[in-house]
Formats: C-alpha cells, structure tokens, sequence
C-alpha cells in the first residue's frame, strides 16, 4: 500500500492553443481528458481528478459519467474530483452518484468537496451564494447521513425534507467514498474537515505558500482537537503545477507562450515572478523533484500530492509527454524520497480496501466476546 | 512608554515630481508637528503607488499580492490612521488609487481614521473629495475626517482670501482633525496582519447548530 499517491488534476478547460490559435472541440477536449487519465494509469500514477464546471469554456459539467468511462478502461487509478459542488449539487444525488461509481469502479473512487469558482452557478441552480458556507455544511451533513445511514430522515433549511429514505445503491462494503475538503481561502472548511476526520486538499496553485501553511496547520490542529488523532495524523492533500523538459531552458522557452496567455493568470506577473511566488516550476524533471520535495518542509508529511499539467491550451501530445516526465522521472524519486524519514504514525493514503480493513477492525474491537456471554 | 503612532501615507501620484505626493508630505508633516506637540512619537510610512502599479495589476489578475504590494497592504492595514492622496483623473480618483484598495480586505480598514486629499488642476473639481473618496471609505467602514485637502494647481500659489482658508489653513484644520482622533485612541493593533498565527472562525458545532430547523 502507498503511504503517498501521486497523481493529476484537471480544470478542463477549452482553451486556445497560443502558439497556434488551434482551439480543441469540446468532443475533443472530453476525449483527452480521457486520454490523459488513461496515460495516468499507464506511466504509474495513483490518481486522476477532475473538476466540476457548468459554463464554457470548462467541459466537465458530469464527473462520474467521465470518470465511469474511465473506470471501465483502468485497473489501479483512483477516480477523484477536483472539485464537487457540495453546494450546488443535490446531496441525494452525490450520494447516489458516487456510490454507484464505487461499485463500478470497484472502490476506487474519493471526492473532494468545494464551492465552485463562478458566481452564477449559485443562482443558476437555484441557491444563494451568501449562504455558500452555510449549504457547504449542511449539505455535506446530509450527504454524510445517507452514505453512512441505510434509512434517513432529514429536515434542514436548503432542502425538501426527507422521510425514510434510503440512497441507493448502498456504498461499496458498506465503506463511503473517502471524502477530501478544499479550501482556497475558508477556514470554515478546514474546520469542517478536521471536525469530521475527512481530508484536507489545499489546490497550492494560485497563492504564496504561507497562505496554504497557514490554513493547513488550522486544520491539523483543529483535526486533534476533534479527537482524531495528533496534528501529524491529519490526512493533507496537496495541489502543484509543472511543466518539464529535460534541461530548464527549453521548458521554460516551451513553456512561456502558455503562460504569458493563461485564463488564470496570464497577462500579469512574469513567469519567473509566478514562479518564485507560487509553487509552479517550469524546468527539468530534477528542479520539479527538488520543489515538490520541500512541500514536505513546509506543511508537514502528507498523503497526496495532485499536479495540474493539462491547461491554458497545451495540446494532447504535449500533455503525455508530460506525463512520460512524470510517471518515469519524477514520481519514484518522490515516492522513494519521501518515504525516508517518513515517522511510522503517519498514515498511508486513504484506499478503500484500506479502510474496509480498518472498519472490520474496529467492530471486531468493539463486539462483545461472545464466550463471555 | 506608549507605542509610536503609525501614519500610512498612501500617495497615488504618477508624475515625478507629482503635486500630490507634494500634498500627502505636507499632511503628513503637519500631523507629525501636531502628535509631537501631544508628546507622541510618530512613524510615518510612505506609500507610492506608482512604484507598485505593476504589482497592482498582478494582484486583479492573479488574486494574491506579490510580496512588495504585501508590505504595502500590510502597512497600510497595520496602521492607526491614514492619509490618502490622489490625483483627480475624469471626475473621480485615479484608476490605480481606486485598484490599490480594491486589492485591500473589504474589512481591514474599518474603523481607521482616514484623512482623504485629492489634487488637481483647477478647483472646479474640488467636490471629488465628497463624491467620490468620501464614499469609497465609508463602504470600507473607515472613520473619514470632516475636512478633506483639496489642492488645484493655483493654491500652491495664493494665500487667504476673504472667503476661503489658503492651502496651509486647510492642511492644518485638517490634520489638527487626524492628530486629534489619534490622540484619543489607543494605538491600533496590527489586528490585519497577513502573518496572523489565528484564523477567525466558527466552532463546527456552533456552525452545524445554527442550521437546524428553528434554529
């Protein structure tokens, strides 16, 4: 079992390719995101994730409908999200969703719960966006008694209340998906995460690393507090960004025209500001080794590590090149690199298998001795 | 022994030498003559807007400040009073004056004192002070002062006259103001520091509770 998992998220984004104005189709754009995921499994990677968006020019509007297809055609990847709208999206429906892709996928399937990036979405689906905490919350506490209850009944303030329900099809042995928070700017998230001994996924893409350390130790600290376990026992995700070559001065040639026309943050900072600012690397596969392994330094030892690699337009091919980079170059050296000096009460990374394991652990722990009966 | 009292001077001037940058030093020397008189030490910080407007920009593009305009905001938000200085460019403050607190918390400044000046050509534009940076710093919960300095290009070469106070009249009125505020209130706590070890926030449980039906 790994102690970390390694592996790619995706914005899925249609952008235009700025070297060569090419802008993929959204058939396209579905069809690689596939392609990569598949790559993924391919060159040794644990885990694909992929975002939750509904408004051009993002394609992923149906996760498990993706990630089903994706399942179908992998043996070991784990089938993440990056993010779901706990807000937005009826918590009946994730429920059933994702237990559905467990069964598919035979377990191999977590989430990571968000609020989304576009004001809109709130109306547009009918909610209030003030309340974007509040149906984080109460949403997710719903979720959490259909995943763990065979029988619910609900009443709460955002949803038609519920009289003996039963989501269906059950989770997977009984285990639900193994849920992550992310939080870009919320320490009511990180509060929530730790409250319920679910993960912590900090996307580390956009801002300073202290601003990420800050909301990490909050969580860690607040994941004792809950009784869970110590500070170093809270299970951290963590987001990152990379583009390869094999010297640094072709990735960072490769690498510019994608950065300096971003959707996220092209036409600001240079490259080289972004770079020293945040944890993007463009360079060889050493310099992203080097980087990746001080996230260690700064937020404690932790079980995921995600890389976003395919946006702002870099077209399929480049993609898995990338990836080759990744899976070949980069990801034994970590996994070797971090597990030395790794402490043995850390935990290994949430798998399903793992925590049906544990769940039968802890009834055979709690059961009455039958001989003593 | 108290704590020096912390001016941030917030000058959005662009030309070199700019008359608003010549305006917010004599606000801020004039508030300085007047907290020495209260027997106060002051520290007055200095911030050129030119010299950040890349950084700025950055910061609406990216959503994070880099670490330049972050010794800003912090400076400016660690402050206990404030002297905000711009040119008047269309009939309102300048773009960059209006982006620089755009990237500042919409909660940090509340509370703060803050002496608004604005400069210009002629003085047909003097109003800007109350239709526009007035209103800017009431929605961010600022204290603004009575008096607002406005500075057309012909006060730097007149005097009083039977009507108006001149030019070094209404610096004064108006750092009397500031000095006099400050002298009443405790030095504020650098409370908005992006080095905060403690997040705000609430107890899940409290949260949790808030949303149960009848509540």
């Amino acid at each position: 079992m790994a102690a970390m998992q390694f592996g790619i998220f995706s914005v899925g984004d249609v952008t235009v390719d700025p070297t060569n104005g090419v802008k993929p189709t959204e058939h396209e754009r579905i069809k690689a995101m596939v392609a990569i995921a598949l790559k993924a499994e391919e060159v040794g990677l644990d885990v694909f994730a992929t975002g939750e968006h509904h408004n051009p020019p993002f394609v992923p509007s149906s996760p498990t409908t993706m990630l089903g297809n994706i399942a179908g055609r992998t043996e070991n990847l784990i089938l993440s999200t990056a993010t779901t709208l706990i807000t937005t999206n009826d918590p009946v429906k994730i429920a059933e969703d994702y237990a559905m892709l467990q069964h598919l996928a035979d377990g191999r399937v977590d989430l990571v719960m968000g609020r989304g990036n576009t004001g809109p979405v709130y109306p547009w689906f009918g909610k209030d966006i003030r309340e974007g905490i509040n149906l984080a919350v109460e949403n997710y506490a719903l979720l959490r008694q259909l995943w763990d209850n065979d029988v619910v009944d609900w009443q709460g303030k955002f949803r038609t209340p519920l009289q003996g329900f039963t989501a269906t099809p059950r989770p997977l042995d009984g285990v639900a998906p193994f849920v992550w928070h992310g939080s870009i700017r919320s320490p009511e998230i990180a509060e929530q995460a730790a409250y319920y001994g679910d993960g912590f996924f900090a996307n580390n893409i956009f801002w300073p690393k202290e601003h990420y350390q800050k909301l990490i130790a909050f969580y860690r600290k607040r994941f004792a507090h809950y009784g869970h376990g110590t500070p170093e026992q809270a299970i951290v995700g963590l987001g990152g960004q990379a583009f390869m070559a094999k010297n640094s001065q072709d990735a960072v040639r490769q690498f510019r025209p994608y950065f300096d026309n971003a959707p996220v943050y092209g036409h600001g900072p240079s490259m080289e500001e972004f770079m020293a600012e945040t944890p993007l690397v463009v360079g060889s596969p050493q310099q992203v080794i080097e980087r990746t392994l001080a996230f260690r330094e700064h937020f404690g030892h932790y079980q995921r590590q995600l890389f976003l690699m395919d946006h702002a337009g870099l077209p399929l091919k480049t993609v898995l090149e990338q990836l080759d980079f990744l899976g070949e170059e980069v990801v034994p050296v970590l996994r070797k690199e971090f597990a030395i000096g790794r402490p043995a009460g850390v935990p290994d990374a949430p798998t399903h298998a793992a925590r049906v394991a544990a769940k039968a652990a802890e009834a055979e722990a709690t059961e009455p001795d039958a001989a003593t009966v | 022994m108290t704590a020096p009292v912390r001016i941030a001077v917030v000058s959005a001037g662009l030309s070199q030498p700019s008359s608003t940058r010549l305006l917010a030093d004599r606000l801020a020397e004039a508030v300085r003559l007047g907290l020495d008189g209260q027997g106060r030490e002051v520290e007055i910080q200095m911030v050129e807007l030119r010299e950040l407007a890349h950084a700025i920009a950055d910061n609406l593009v990216t959503g994070f400040p880099g670490r330049a305009l972050r010794d800003a905001v912090e400076t400016v938000t660690g402050a206990d009073g404030i002297i905000a200085v711009t040119p008047v460019f269309s009939a309102s403050y300048s773009g960059l004056f209006k982006s620089f607190f755009d990237v500042i918390e919409n909660t940090a400044l509340a509370g703060k004192p803050v002496l608004i000046a604005a400069t210009g050509g002629t003085a047909r534009h003097s109003l800007v002070l109350d239709h526009a940076l007035r209103p800017l710093f009431s929605y961010l919960r600022a204290v603004v002062l009575p008096t607002g300095v406005y500075a057309a290009s012909e006060d730097w070469g007149s005097g009083d006259t039977a009507l108006t106070d001149s030019l070094p009249g209404r610096i004064t009125r108006a750092a009397g103001e500031l000095t006099a505020l400050l002298g009443r209130a405790a030095p504020a706590a650098p409370s908005h520091s992006a080095d905060d070890e403690d997040l705000e926030f609430l107890p899940f449980d409290q949260q949790l509770a808030a949303l149960r039906p009848n509540a």
